[in-house]
């Protein structure tokens, strides 16, 4: 659904790069991104993922789950604009509710009590709302550190980096603490996924890619995307009646 | 006037009875939450879960699924051995899954459908110790044996159809035993499974 009614630019430098390589229509730079997933599994399995085990293993889980929150109350701030920018008021609204409390009855964001208070998080990026404006994914692209994207998601990151908080601290040596700090976080919290990505992935390349381009697709539809024809599906052969 | 009240009860809840697939979603999570917080050994927890759930599971549609247009040039031999194969892929990935993240509680959204209906979505929530929940929907379809599950998407991300591109690329290089055979090997290789402390 998304392939008919990406921008024209994306559309058809999809089209190309599908004819080109006859690979994957998505992932026409696949060479590339193949090169860069070692590069970014690599540094992974030398340096963050034994950082981030060391993280877990020294801090107790509550302390981590307070830190984690403070994280994702910073980015309620992102969470705003974008459900804004996205016309979504109600969840816009849910967002702001959620960090002017947990601000303060949750001292600084450690203490995520609206989340039990029946008030979830909202999230979004600026990446979901290029997509919620008409913007297909363009073509898959995995990045230096970041890892898997796409060209429209990875355009929608200087956007949210602006939202940021800490992002717009005006010392350099502060936000370099910050953002370590939230890497190793971050990655503390997914050490339970990788595990089960490495046993489930056959081709754990292909398994991220397919992974993350399914996810977006997921929460750009915030959790209910609707059915896809599925021309692959060998048990419904003809195609749906329009 | 007692009679008639449970009468009318009796009514109301036959009226107001959910859909054959959102119940059975909904009875199974249930057992299953219970199961992993009663079973404190991994490997026993893991036993039981499978032994209740995988009844309900359809692996031939599933496997049909993920190995998509190449399945209709594979013989039925192939077949067979495909979904041997993806099966124990599949179990072993799920029920790791499971203990993993030791659910708490499971949050089984109202289904609304007709009675017509033989291909459905259940959508649920699962509240897990010291994170976000997690949404973990259900596909199912009505066969001969009854309602089966024939995809699971957890975060969005199907179990199934998330296998398509790799199946895709083997079999374009090495063909469909290449694919039975790189299923095998990768079902050898996956012992008990280590997971970071959490």
């Amino acid at each position: 659904m998304d392939c008919l009614r990406p921008s024209l630019l994306f559309c058809s430098a999809l089209l190309l790069a599908g004819c080109a390589t006859g690979g994957n229509p998505k992932d026409p730079w696949e060479s590339y991104n193949r090169a860069m997933y070692r590069f970014n599994t690599g540094l992974d399995d030398y340096l963050i993922k034994p950082v981030a085990r060391g993280y877990n293993y020294v801090l107790p889980a509550p302390v981590r789950q307070g830190l984690g929150n403070v994280y994702n109350n910073l980015a309620e701030v992102k969470n705003i604009g974008n459900n804004l920018l996205q016309g979504k008021g109600e969840y816009a609204a849910d967002s702001f509710a959620r960090l002017l409390v947990n601000s303060s009855f949750g001292i600084g964001g450690l203490f995520d009590i609206m989340t039990p208070a029946g008030v979830p998080v909202r999230e979004e990026d600026f990446g979901q709302t290029l997509a919620v404006w008409g913007i297909g994914d363009g073509p898959y692209v995995v990045l230096p550190l970041l890892g898997p994207s796409t060209v429209r998601d990875s355009a929608g990151l200087g956007t949210d980096y602006f939202m940021g908080v800490l992002e717009n601290f005006d010392s350099v040596r502060f936000r370099n603490g910050y953002y370590a700090a939230r890497t190793v976080q971050k990655r503390s919290e997914l050490l339970n996924v990788t595990t089960l990505v490495d046993e489930a992935a056959l081709d754990p390349y292909s398994f991220a890619r397919d992974g993350y381009l399914q996810r977006r697709r997921f929460v750009i539809y915030d959790g209910n995307p609707p059915r896809e024809y599925d021309p692959d599906d060998p048990e419904t052969p003809e195609p749906p009646a329009k | 006037m007692k009679k008639l009240l449970l009468l009318l009860g009796l009514l109301a809840n036959l009226a107001l009875a959910a859909p054959i697939p959102e119940e059975m979603v909904r009875n199974t999570s249930k057992d299953v939450v219970d199961i992993l917080k009663k079973e404190k050994n991994d490997r026993k927890a893991r036993e039981q879960v499978q032994a209740r759930v995988l009844p309900s599971f359809d692996f031939g549609r599933m496997t049909a699924l993920a190995v998509g247009r190449h399945w209709r040039g594979a013989s039925p031999d192939q077949r067979t051995q495909l979904t041997d194969e993806f099966r124990q892929l599949l179990v072993r990935t799920y029920s790791s899954a499971l203990t993993t993240y030791k659910a708490q509680a499971v949050d089984v959204k109202p289904l609304k459908i007709d009675d017509a209906a033989t291909d459905v979505t259940v959508l649920t929530e699962v509240a897990v110790a010291n994170q976000q929940p997690v949404s973990i929907n259900y596909s199912l379809r009505k066969t001969e044996q009854g309602w089966k599950v024939y995809d699971v998407i957890v975060a969005g991300v199907s179990l199934v159809t998330n296998y398509r591109g790799t199946f895709n690329e083997t079999v374009q290089a090495s063909g469909l035993d290449g694919l039975v055979k790189l299923l095998k090997e990768k079902n050898q290789s996956g012992g008990a499974l280590k997971t970071d402390k959490s």
